[in-house]
Formats: C-alpha cells, sequence, structure tokens
C-alpha cells in the first residue's frame, strides 16, 4: 500500500514547467529516492507536496486523503513532515525551543501512531550530541548537527512520512553516511515512511527501496534501487556514477 | 542497522519535571522583575520633585510603548512605524471616557482602550502580514500619517485639531492616605497619574517577560528567522503575524491611555510621525528585542532633551540655540549608536559578555585537562 500517491503532477513557475506529469507511489515502510541532477525538478517535487508551491494539474493523496493544494501548515497534522533544503534550523532559538516547535506537530496527531521520537528525551538519546547542548543557540551548531536537529524536530511531529531534501548538502561523506544509516536504521524499526530526495544517487540508493529518477520534470525511471544500481547504462546517463 | 550516533548512551531521566521546575523559575523570576520595577519606581517617585515626576510618567508610557514595538520588531521582524498612530486610539479613547461626572475606575478605561487599539491594531495586523520591509514600513507610515486625521474629519466628536483635553482622574481616598504614609506628602492628581503609569508598566512588563519564553515567543521568533521551516512545523504565518500586531497594539493602547492622562491632551499634534519615529528609534537605540533595551531606549528619549537644554542654558547659550541643542545632540547620538553599536546597548552588551564568557572558558579548558 502506498502512503503518499502523486498523480499526473504538474507544477509550474511562470512558463518553466518544473514538474510535467510526474506519478510518484510512495509505499508504506519503504525509503523511495527522487533522484537527479540540478534542475531536475526534485525539490519543486518535495515543494509540491508538502504545499509550498501550489501545482497546476495532478492530484497528491496521503493515506487516502487528496491533500493536493492543501496550505502548508496543515500538513503536519496530517502526518507529513519535511526537512527543507538548507536544513531551516531557526538560528535563533535554542535546540530545545527548535525540538519544542516540533512536537507542536504532534499535538493533533492520533496518539496511536507508531513513532520512534515522541518526547525530547528520545531525540536525545537517538542524537546524544543534541542533547549535550540543549539550551545552546542553534547558530553555534555544525552543518551535521543542524541536520540532525531537524531531523528530530520533523520526527519530534510523529509523521508517518517523512520528507527529506538533500540532507547531505554541504556535509562530510562520513556524517552523510551517519545520517543515511540512521534514517535507514529508523525505517526498519518503526514503520516509518521517507521521501528522499537527494543528487547524491549513490548514497541514497544505497539506503532506498525505490528510486525515482527525475529529468527535466519529467520522471524518467521508476526502479528498485537494487535494480538502478545496477544497471550501469542508466547510472552513466543520469545519476553520474 | 546501527552506527555511532543511534547507539547512544541512555539520556539522563530529566524528563518534563524539570522542564515545569524551570517554566515556574521563569514565571517567578519576572514576578520578582516585575516588583522590583515596582519598588524601584515608587523609590523614585518618592524621591523626586514633581517635574521629575511627570518625566517619570512620560518614561512609563514610552516604555510600554517601546516593549510592544520590541516584541513586535525584535521577535516577529515586522516593523511599523504606525505605533504613534496606534496611542492615539488608546488616548482618545482614554480622553472620551474620562470626560464625565463620575468616570469609570480606571482599569476599566484601560482596558477598553486596550481592546479599541487591538481591534485598530487587527485590521493593519491583517495588512501587514501580507508586507515585508519597506513595503510594510511605508504602509504602517502611511497609516500613523493618516489615522490623526479621523480626528479632523469626526469634528464633533473628537474636536478636530484642538483635540480633547484630559480631565485627570481625581486621586482616591486609600492613595491619598498612602502617600501620606509613605512620604507625608499630598496626593496630585499628577502623582496619581505616575503611579497609574507605573502599574500600567509594571503589569506590561511582567507579560512581556513571559512572552518572549512562552510557546507564542518561540513561534514569533521562528516565523520571524524561517517562514518554511516554521509553516512547515504546523504554524500558520499570517495567523503568526497578525497576532503579533495586535499584541504590539495593546502595548500601544495602554501606553497611550497613559500618556492621555499625562499629557492632559489627545490631540492630533501629540500623536504626530515624529511620535511613530521616535518609538522605534528608542527601540533601535536599547537594542531591538531586549525589554532592558526598551526601557534605556526609552530614557535616553525622555531625559535626554531636558538635560541637553538645560546644560545648554548653563553654558550661556540664548535660549533658541539652547532648544536647537537637543534634537542636535539626538541625531548625534542615534547616528553614534548605528556606527559603533548597532545592535544598540543591549545587543552591544550580550555580544560583550558573550565574547568574555567564551574567553573564559578558552582559557579554563586546558587546566581542567591539565
Amino acid at each position: 500500500m502506498s502512503v503518499l500517491e502523486i498523480k499526473n503532477l504538474t507544477t509550474t513557475y511562470g512558463p518553466v514547467k518544473a514538474l510535467d506529469s510526474v506519478d510518484v507511489a510512495v509505499e508504506t515502510g519503504q525509503i523511495t529516492a527522487v533522484l537527479g541532477a540540478n534542475g531536475a525538478g526534485k525539490t519543486s517535487l518535495l515543494r509540491t507536496v508538502s504545499g509550498l508551491v501550489k501545482p497546476t494539474a495532478g492530484t497528491i493523496t496521503l493515506d487516502g486523503t487528496d491533500i493536493t493544494g492543501k496550505p502548508t501548515e496543515s500538513m503536519v497534522h496530517r502526518g507529513m513532515a519535511h526537512v527543507p533544503e538548507g536544513r531551516g534550523v531557526i538560528a535563533e532559538l535554542t535546540i530545545e525551543e527548535n525540538l519544542r516547535l516540533g512536537m507542536r506537530g504532534a499535538a493533533k496527531r492520533p496518539t496511536d501512531t507508531p513513532a520512534p521520537v515522541r518526547t525530547l528525551d528520545d531525540a536525545y538519546q537517538l542524537f546524544p550530541v543534541l542533547g549535550d547542548r540543549r539550551n545552546a543557540q542553534a547558530h553555534t551548531l555544525s552543518g551535521g548537527e543542524r541536520q540532525m536537529l531537524v531531523i528530530a524536530r520533523a520526527l519530534l511531529a510523529r509523521p508517518t512520512l517523512l520528507l527529506l531534501d538533500e540532507p547531505s548538502l554541504g556535509l562530510a561523506p562520513r556524517i552523510v553516511a551517519q545520517i543515511f544509516n540512521l534514517v535507514r536504521a529508523l525505517v526498519n524499526d518503526s514503520g516509518l515512511t521517507v521521501l528522499l530526495v537527494e543528487q547524491n544517487a549513490r548514497s541514497a540508493l544505497s539506503i532506498a527501496h525505490t528510486g525515482v529518477v527525475l529529468n527535466l520534470g519529467k520522471v524518467v525511471v521508476t526502479e528498485s534501487a537494487e535494480v538502478l544500481q545496477n544497471d550501469a547504462t542508466l547510472r552513466h546517463s543520469y545519476l553520474g556514477f | 542497522m546501527s552506527t555511532d550516533i543511534t547507539t547512544a548512551v541512555p539520556a539522563p531521566p530529566a524528563g518534563p519535571s524539570a522542564m515545569q521546575r524551570l517554566l515556574g523559575l521563569n514565571l517567578v523570576r519576572s514576578l520578582l522583575v516585575s516588583l522590583g520595577v515596582l519598588v524601584v519606581g515608587v523609590l523614585l517617585l518618592e524621591s523626586t520633585d514633581a517635574y521629575t515626576n511627570t518625566q517619570l510618567s512620560s518614561l512609563t508610557y514610552f516604555t510600554i510603548a517601546a516593549i510592544g514595538l520590541t516584541a513586535l520588531t525584535g521577535l516577529n521582524g515586522q516593523i511599523s512605524l504606525g505605533h504613534g498612530a496606534l496611542m492615539a486610539v488608546g488616548a482618545y479613547t482614554t480622553a472620551l471616557m474620562l470626560d464625565t461626572d463620575s468616570p469609570l475606575p480606571f482599569p476599566v478605561i484601560a482596558l477598553a482602550a486596550i481592546v479599541m487599539t487591538s481591534l485598530v491594531g487587527f485590521v493593519v495586523g491583517i495588512g501587514a502580514a501580507r508586507l515585508h520591509g519597506p513595503y510594510l514600513a511605508g504602509a504602517t507610515l502611511a497609516f500613523a500619517v493618516a489615522l490623526p486625521s479621523v480626528a479632523l474629519y469626526f469634528k464633533g466628536t473628537f474636536n478636530g485639531e484642538a483635540g480633547l483635553t484630559v480631565i485627570s482622574p481625581r486621586p482616591p481616598e486609600w492613595f491619598v492616605s498612602f502617600i501620606d504614609a509613605v512620604s507625608g506628602e499630598f496626593a496630585t492628581s499628577s502623582k496619581y497619574v505616575a503611579y497609574l503609569g507605573l502599574f500600567c508598566l509594571v503589569i506590561a512588563l511582567f507579560f512581556a517577560l513571559n512572552l518572549g519564553r512562552s510557546k507564542i515567543g518561540r513561534h514569533w521568533r521562528a516565523v520571524r528567522d524561517q517562514e518554511v521551516a516554521a509553516e512547515i512545523a504546523g504554524i500558520n504565518l499570517g495567523r503568526t503575524r497578525v497576532q503579533a500586531f495586535v499584541i504590539s497594539a495593546a502595548y500601544a493602547g495602554l501606553a497611550g491611555a497613559v500618556m492621555a492622562m499625562v499629557v492632559r491632551l489627545a490631540a492630533p499634534t501629540v500623536f504626530t510621525l515624529v511620535l511613530s519615529l521616535s518609538l522605534l528609534t528608542a527601540v533601535v537605540i536599547g537594542g531591538l528585542g531586549s525589554i532592558t533595551g526598551a526601557f534605556i531606549g526609552s530614557a535616553v528619549l525622555v531625559f535626554l532633551p531636558p538635560l541637553v537644554t538645560d546644560l545648554s542654558t548653563d553654558a550661556k547659550l540664548s535660549d533658541t540655540q539652547a532648544a536647537q541643542m537637543s534634537p542636535l545632540i539626538y541625531g548625534i547620538v542615534l547616528v553614534l549608536v548605528m556606527l559603533l553599536a548597532p545592535g544598540g546597548v543591549m545587543g552591544t552588551l550580550s555580544m560583550a559578555w558573550r565574547r568574555r564568557r567564551a574567553r573564559r572558558q578558552l582559557t579554563a579548558t586546558p587546566t581542567k585537562k591539565g
């Protein structure tokens, strides 16, 4: 069963078609990676899904409910948490205040949603670095720590679907591996569903179940991660490795 | 599958009890600070002459308005050049309600002024929530310029250019005996107004101290810093901005109510654009977003001009020259603050403090190891 179903989605910025009849199905308890070069429409896809951009055509269904064009701030109550590109920590707030912002989203969620992170303590246990510095302002964190903070913040909203936008951006390979492994562990242990947008195709496919390749706003391939990793032609032409 | 960030040492069981204790602490702390201001205020009012008393009353309403503006601009990132006009709404409401033989008790009047101003603030806020930066400044500026002309249009109610003379509330019996007990002096009407201003300030301060650390304050700052992140966390941007504007307007309304009684006049000439601008300068001089800064900025605004005039007169300048000195000095102070301390007084102090602490930590670490 799929948590998120995107059908025939088209988003335009003026005359430019950022997304052109895109179909993506995100299966429950799986990681679906959306891959592609700069300008392929990856971020536009996430922004449209979370309501930051209104689509010109198509439908988005979350858990069987049509959420196309619904306001962004309502998404978190419907069970969708978005980790935006460039991390989006609130620099002037402390780590704990940032996390409390995430807990706000959980207030209207059914209490029986399976969630790996329910309390601040859970978050600190998952990321001890954050616990050690809970009263420090977020702008004092490193890039990797910021990524951990926003993931923890998103998880505290008890989502069924986590949208991750380029979590590897600007991070050292070792940190990327840590974060990706953590995401995979969360999915394995708790049944969380993840829609991951990544330029770093090799890392993304190493944890994903399914890969969707976008090129110039269109879906070129939808395949299992294994197949994509082993298809040399596809890798060379779209994924650059 | 586990990595070195998932296999963690279990966190110490802090939990909600520690959190609640912290919350309680903030409430207690802000209560103590407010009471401290009250005590200092009473001491100041009782140890100074009538002229300084009036200056101190000006300080109370200026600070109330500045606190409201610093919350809006500092916490929520919205600029307003229209707070002087919002104060006018509070002042006119107060003037109209005091203009009877047996006026309602002051708390009721103050509340009415707050409600009226909040309503106007709500309307302005809805417009403001859609605007950013210079456009917001322009729109609120237009509001500041336009609102006083309402008084000219509805001449029957607001008495046009001449404005409404405010009848100061007469001090009640208990107040007279209280002042008699404290300093053995007779409680004048201006003294009573000064105390009302002080009480309003203390209450306003208490709320503001909690606002910044509450959920509301957190949401305001989130909207200011990261619109997308705030929206994704489920915060309605527009509603939050309007809320900030309304609360800020409520402060301006209360300030206007006190101002009407201190100045004893609610007229278009009192609530000029200059008032709005001075408020913003006070907030900037003190340090955006800082309540202490709002105090300092307001104090500079209230006490600097008469001080400069006095000094100039002492220096044997002519009256005209002396009168011209104070805007000059004020301008120079403003330019110097912008050049030397762009974070305002409090911004600069807190940065210096943070730097000192960091240095101390750096020097402390090696000794701990060795």
